[in-house]
Parts: C-alpha cells; structure tokens; sequence
C-alpha cells in the first residue's frame, strides 16, 4: 500500500511546522525522511500515524484519503526512537496488543506472534519483561509488535538512534533483510542520519525548514543534489561560489572546465564537487592552494586547502609522504565530476 | 554533603535525634504508655492494665472503628474514581483549563476542613439531596477531602506518562478504551496506590468536618477517641488512639504491598 501527501501543512498555533508537502511512497518502497531537527520531517510522519491534524491537504494509504480517521483505524504500524514497549507486559503480550485489541481468535494470535518473534529473532525472549532486555533486543521487540498486525505502511521514527554505532549497523542490515522479506510493505523511515538513509533507502526525501527539499534514489542526490543543502546533508561536499563563464565557470580568478548546462554566463552559482573526487597534484581543473589542515582517517588522508579564501577538502588514499601544514599543494577534478547548482549560501559569497 | 567534619556530623545527629524524640517519637510513646495506664501522676505511667484495651477493641469502639475503614474505603474508592477521571480529562484540556481544572480539586484542601464540612452539612441538610443524619454525608465530606489528593498524584504521574505508550497502542489498532484499560491505567497504578494510601490515612483520621455531620450510627473512631478524652477517659481514648494508629498503619502496608507489586521500572 503507498502512501501520499497531497499539499499536507500543519501548523501548531499559527507556527507552520510542515509546509504544503507533496509527496508519493510507491507500494513497497523505502522511503528516507532526511533532515535536522525542526525540519519537518516527524511531523510528517505524525501526520500519517494520525497524531496531528493537517491544517490543509489530505494524506492518502493507498488511494484512501485516511486524513479523518483517527490512528486505530488506520492500519499501520510504527516504530519510535524510544520503542515504548509496554513495561507490564511480557513480550509475547507486547507482541500481542495489536492483535489482541483487533479481538484476532486465540489461534491466530499465538501464531502471529511467535512468526514475528521468529522473523526478528527474538523467539527466545517471549516470557521476559522489557526491562530484562537491551537497548537492541527491545528494538526487535518493538518491531515484531508493529510486524505482528501485519501493516502494509510501517513508519519508523528514528528507531536506530538510541542505539550505540555497532549497534546500529547490525539493525540496519536486519531492517534491510526484512524488507526483502516482506517485499509489499511500505516504509517510511524519518532519520537524520544519512548513513542510515542512505543504506536503507529505495528513495530519499531531504527536508528543510518545514519544507521538502529534493527527493530522489541516493545515488541521484549523491551524484547530481538539486541544491546546496542536499549536496550538503547527503555525504560531504565542497561547495564553491563561482561565476559561470563560456564553456565553463571561474572560481577564485581560475577558469574551471565544468558543464554549465544551461546556466546564463554571467551568472553566480555554486559547484558541487564531493572531496573523494578532488586529486591531489597536476591534472584539469587545477587549483593551487595552502594546505591548512590534515588528518588521517586510516584508509584516506583528508587534506583541508585553502583556496583564495575558501576551503576546500579533499579525501586521497593514504599518502605515504603526505604534505604538511602550510604547504603549497595542486588539487584537480574532473568535469564530470562536478555539478553546477544555483547559487546559495555560498553563491553569495558569504 | 552539606557538613563535612566528622564532629560536625555528630553534632547535627544530636540535634535530629532530639527533636524527632521530641516531637514525633515522644507523643506517640506518651500515648503509647498512657493506653496501658490506670494512674500517671510521675513521671510515667502507673498501675499497668490491659483492660484499655478490652474496652478499646470491643462493643462502641469496635463498631467505630468499622465505620472508620468503611467510611475511608468508600471516600478513598470515590475519590480515586473521580479524581483519575478529572486527571485523564484534564490531560486532554488546553493548560489554560488545566489550571482551572487543578485549581477547582485543590479547593476542599486549601479551604480548613470546617468550612468543608459546614458546606456539606447545608448543601445536604435540604431535599432534593437530603443525606443529613446518614451514614452517607460523613462518606460524602471525607469524599471531598481527599479527592483533592487523588486527583493531584494521578494528574502528576499523567504528566510524567510518556504519550508515545498511548501512540503506540492506538497504531496497533486499539481504540481509546481498550488503551486506557490496557495501558494508561495500568502504568498509573504504581501512582493510584500511593494515591490510595494517601486518602485511607487522612480519611481515617479526619475530625473537625466528621463532628458537624456524624449521625449517632455513624461514629468513626477519630469521633470516639475525642468524645472518651471530653469526658476524662484519657487511658481509655489513649488505647482507642492506639487501634486506629495501629489499623491506619496495617490498611498503609497492605496497600503498600500492592504497589511495590505494580511499579515495573
């Protein structure tokens, strides 16, 4: 069952804390809601859930506009950050609610709720309380719950980040297995981590201020962002404010050989380059800068340049003779490598 | 720590040890020693009995002191129901009529309990609602006493209840009933018990609105114990009080013991 956000706002007191926000989750599909804090991206959440009335536009569970019901009729099921297991219940009986309140005959219940305990390991832990359990196993429990009422729309409000990073990691590769087992299932994943989004996700919403920034598949706002704040919240970038020119655009004095699509010239920009794809030494679109800042990272060195005033970083494999503070050094990248984006906070200079 | 030295320590001991003896531990040793007296005209008690306490435990005293367990079990069950159920609707209120809500419960407790039962003695002294001379006006006073305790520990521990445990059930499916049933009641209960408690013990020893309105079949103990020192029968009302502090304390335990059953975390 997909889901859809039809211009949903909600406002609390008059303060707009989600703005007109369209968007469609395909049956099936992993979908990321990706942002800081006080992006949006809960409430957006909520809304689905039931917990918060849009002030306008309707949310539709495939193709029925739910934006009336209220949340125990609506069929979905929902992970939160703080698992809110019920402590006087056993896990077999947290496991149980929801099909216990739907009044599911005796049979099915013991039977559903042991193929969920199974399905998230946990068929071991049916008797003990929550508080005999850690962080990860209440986690599982959390979800076998939520798997139990066999929802098509499961909404995860940053399950992990309670979670230490081994942790983390671990669940990940669970809920990724998961969702290959249950290939019908809809999620919608709010997160502000992108290593997360970006491992889980069949598609990523990026949110800011209230609003839907970009959407697309990871490798799409990875590769080519739609703007700044993308380029910035999915993976690192250096942003660089630069002017577009003839058959490509100046930065800091230099002409960069950079596709400029269909930018007018003249115009301010900002390119987008990842720091993974900035070499060290002679190559195009060459840059001289002083080295302001290096750090190992084992696998990579990331060296900080300062460019005329901006800096730029750029991650190479481990040197064995790598430069040192206040160096002279040449960096490069290619055309294709770079995105021009309109300009934004660092278009302007500042 | 606020005092360090050792000396300094000990001086701070001596000082709680003598006005806890003082004034709690003293008064109730006095009463203690005065239940089992006939004389006290020293320094202690003399002419030791046990016959206090044949008096104390049996006939008018024994009644009273079932009028008093009734009585408190009735107003505290009263005022549990009415003040959970002000509590959960005052959760769902703006602040604003919150505050009026809490306000309106604190009431009875901000007012002396005189006014109280002087309130309840005229608004009940007339038809339609006529309970003066029952059982049922003294129930209806101590109700209105200590629901405002009720209501206080129950709204406290709503506050504290984190609204995801509601979320959660209502995505499972539950609709609001089965949610207040199976899940808020339950995670309150570690907080209705203390509530409980609370309202036995005050509801047990509640005098000045109990003496506007007792009928003569309804003596609770408190009534008992200051009619027997009125008359000069100290070693006697000394035992009684000594059955109602010892029966407060019993009633205190027993709930206690349901809620270290019910606190989870």
């Amino acid at each position: 069952m997909g889901i859809r956000f039809d211009s949903v706002t909600v406002a609390y007191d008059g303060n707009v804390v989600l703005d007109s926000l369209d968007l469609t989750v395909e049956p099936g599909e992993v979908m990321a809601l990706l942002g800081p804090s006080g992006s949006g991206k809960t409430t957006a959440l909520r809304a689905v859930a039931g917990f918060v009335r849009p002030v306008s536009g309707r949310v539709l569970l495939g193709g029925r506009d739910v934006t009336d019901l209220p949340p125990y009729r609506r069929g979905i099921g929902m992970v939160v950050q703080s698992y809110a297991l019920f402590p006087h219940m056993r896990v077999e009986e947290n496991v149980a609610f929801g099909l216990r309140a739907r009044k599911a005959p005796r049979t099915e219940i013991r039977q559903r709720v042991a193929e969920a305990l199974e399905m998230t390991g946990m068929a071991g832990y049916a008797r003990r309380h929550p508080r005999e359990l850690s962080g990860g196993q209440q986690q599982r429990v959390a979800i076998a719950r939520a798997l139990a009422i066999r929802p098509d729309v499961l909404l995860l409000d940053e399950p992990l980040s309670a979670l230490d990073a081994q942790l983390r990691s671990g669940m990940l590769t669970e809920l990724a297995r998961l969702h290959r087992e249950l290939p019908d299932l809809s999620m919608l994943y709010v997160t502000h981590d992108q290593v997360e989004a970006l491992t889980l996700a069949d598609r990523i919403a990026v949110m800011d201020r209230a609003r839907l920034q970009s959407c697309g598949t990871p490798r799409e706002l990875y590769r080519a962002p739609a703007d700044e704040f993308t380029a910035s919240f999915v993976g690192n970038a250096n942003l660089l404010p630069v002017t577009v020119g003839c058959g490509g655009v100046d930065f800091a004095g230099a002409g960069l050989k950079v596709g400029t699509g269909d930018a007018v010239a003249g115009a301010r920009a900002t390119l987008c380059v990842r720091p993974h794809l900035v070499g060290l030494g002679e190559g195009p679109n060459r840059l001289t800068g002083t080295v302001t800042e290096i750090q190992w990272r084992g696998a990579t060195h990331r060296l900080y340049v300062e460019v005329d005033g901006h800096t730029l970083m750029a991650d190479v494999r481990e040197l064995r003779d790598p430069p040192r503070h206040g160096d002279r050094v040449h960096v490069h990248f290619a055309a294709e490598d770079a995105v021009l984006l309109p300009a934004g906070v660092a278009g302007d200079g500042s | 720590m606020l005092v360090h030295s050792r000396k300094a320590r000990w001086a701070v001991w001596a000082v709680f040890l003598v006005l806890f003896l003082l004034l709690f531990a003293l008064p109730l040793l006095v009463v203690l020693g005065a239940s089992f007296a006939t004389h006290w005209s020293g320094v202690l008690p003399s002419g030791m009995t046990t016959a206090n306490y044949r008096v104390a435990t049996r006939g008018e005293a024994l009644e009273a002191l079932t009028t008093s367990l009734v009585t408190a079990a009735v107003a505290s069950l009263l005022a549990l129901t009415v003040g959970t159920w002000a509590a959960l609707a005052g959760a769902a209120l703006r602040k604003r009529y919150r505050r009026l809500l809490d306000a309106l419960f604190v009431l009875p407790v901000a007012v002396p309990s005189v006014v109280v039962g002087l309130s309840v003695l005229v608004a009940f002294s007339q038809p339609p609602l006529l309970l003066n001379g029952t059982r049922w006006i003294v129930i209806v006073a101590h109700t209105v006493l200590v629901t405002a305790f009720a209501h206080q520990s129950v709204s406290a521990a709503l506050a504290r209840l984190d609204p995801a445990f509601e979320q959660a059930a209502a995505s499972l499916g539950a609709r609001p009933s089965y949610v207040l049933l199976r899940v808020r009641l339950p995670l309150l209960l570690p907080s209705l018990t203390a509530a409980a408690g609370l309202c036995l013990a005050l509801s047990m020893g509640e005098l000045s609105a109990t003496m506007m309105l007792y009928p003569p079949d309804w003596t609770p103990l408190p009534v008992l114990i200051y009619a027997a020192t009125d008359r000069g029968a100290l070693f006697t009302g000394s035992a009684v009080a000594v059955v109602l502090m010892a029966a407060t304390l019993l009633v205190l335990l027993a709930v206690s013991r349901v809620r270290t059953r019910a606190s989870y975390r």
